[in-house]
């Protein structure tokens, strides 16, 4: 089945608390050789057959209102893929 | 006598105790049903706190995309007055009527407090039986009310007057520029992260100087309403 991927992210300026929990805890645990923890999220939209344009077009708009709020994330990549 | 519609989502926590303040306040509480398009003709809507939806997506996402929030809008722009706390907050946010974000708490922790509060803004629907500056105390209870916006938002807030409420003493989130509660430049709209339903009558409110629990601070946000509309 193909779907269409949409990462969303945090925005950079902005703390991002749950990133940092679990950063924190890699530092508890000794693991010290990654400098930062960002958390995100990943959409998959599924479609019957394959992904077209105009499935990519609503899929971004769609990432750009609903999916993701401009204020506080940034759309990161929107791509065609396999259901993971 | 006025009605007060009070909007249930699925996941809404402080819908009944939000009716059970309009009521206390004098007015007639209509209970919403977020799957309707029915207003049942109320003079003013409350969005209660709660996890609507499960917080799924972002907090207030998808309940900002229920059939009744879309009639909501469409009547906040004929001067519908609206009351968001804490989740009505964060849906009024991610429905554009308010401007900003609210994220996770910079501390990552769900905090649960009586907060004092400063009035800032005494010309809304919602805050006009207080004193500009007057402070209050209420219950703070939510795990994601970090206000955030970009500097030109943050500063057109400041300068058109849009903040309701700061937090005092203690930022409890790291809200930017201890912003608790905002309002829109017509004064119909109050969102806010505390929650004035939870301080409306003795035995049940935050502790006083007076005596325990006797805080009743949050009942002139719904008393405000009366207010108003006789002065109109």
């Amino acid at each position: 089945m193909a779907v269409i991927i949409i990462e969303v992210m945090p925005k950079k300026e902005l703390l991002d608390p749950a990133g940092k929990a679990v950063h924190h805890a890699l530092q508890r645990d000794g693991i010290d050789s990654f400098t930062d923890v960002r958390i995100g999220k990943r959409f998959e939209l599924a479609v019957d057959g394959d992904v077209t344009d105009a499935h990519l077009e609503h899929a971004k708009n769609l990432a750009d209102e609903l999916l993701s709020n401009g204020v506080i994330e940034d759309v990161i990549d929107i791509r065609k893929g396999d259901v993971s | 006598m006025t009605r007060v519609g009070v909007v249930t989502f699925p996941g809404s926590l402080d819908d009944r105790d939000a009716r059970r303040a309009i009521t206390l306040a004098g007015h007639t509480a209509v209970a919403l049903w977020h799957k309707d398009h029915d207003l049942q003709s109320v003079d003013a809507v409350v969005l209660p706190g709660g996890f609507s939806y499960g917080d799924y997506l972002r907090c207030g996402a998808i309940a900002a995309k229920s059939p009744i929030v879309g009639d909501i809008v469409e009547a906040i722009g004929k001067g519908l007055p609206v009351l968001g706390i804490c989740n009505g907050f964060q849906i009024l946010m991610e429905a554009g009527v308010l401007p900003g974000g609210l994220i996770r708490n910079d501390h990552g922790q769900f905090i649960c407090r009586d907060q004092e509060l400063i009035v800032e803004n005494t010309a809304t629907r919602w805050t006009a039986g207080f004193d500009q500056g007057q402070r209050i105390t209420i219950p703070l209870k939510n795990g994601e009310g970090g206000y955030i916006a970009d500097d030109e938002t943050l500063a057109r807030v400041e300068n058109e007057g849009l903040v309701a409420f700061r937090y005092a003493k203690v930022n409890p989130n790291g809200s930017l520029h201890d912003i608790a509660g905002l309002t829109n430049p017509t004064g119909t709209i109050v969102g806010l992260m505390p929650h004035p339903e939870h301080a409306v009558e003795p035995g049940f409110g935050p502790d006083t100087d007076l005596a325990m629990r006797s805080g009743e601070d949050g009942l002139t946000f719904f008393t405000s309403l009366a207010l108003e509309a006789v002065l109109r």
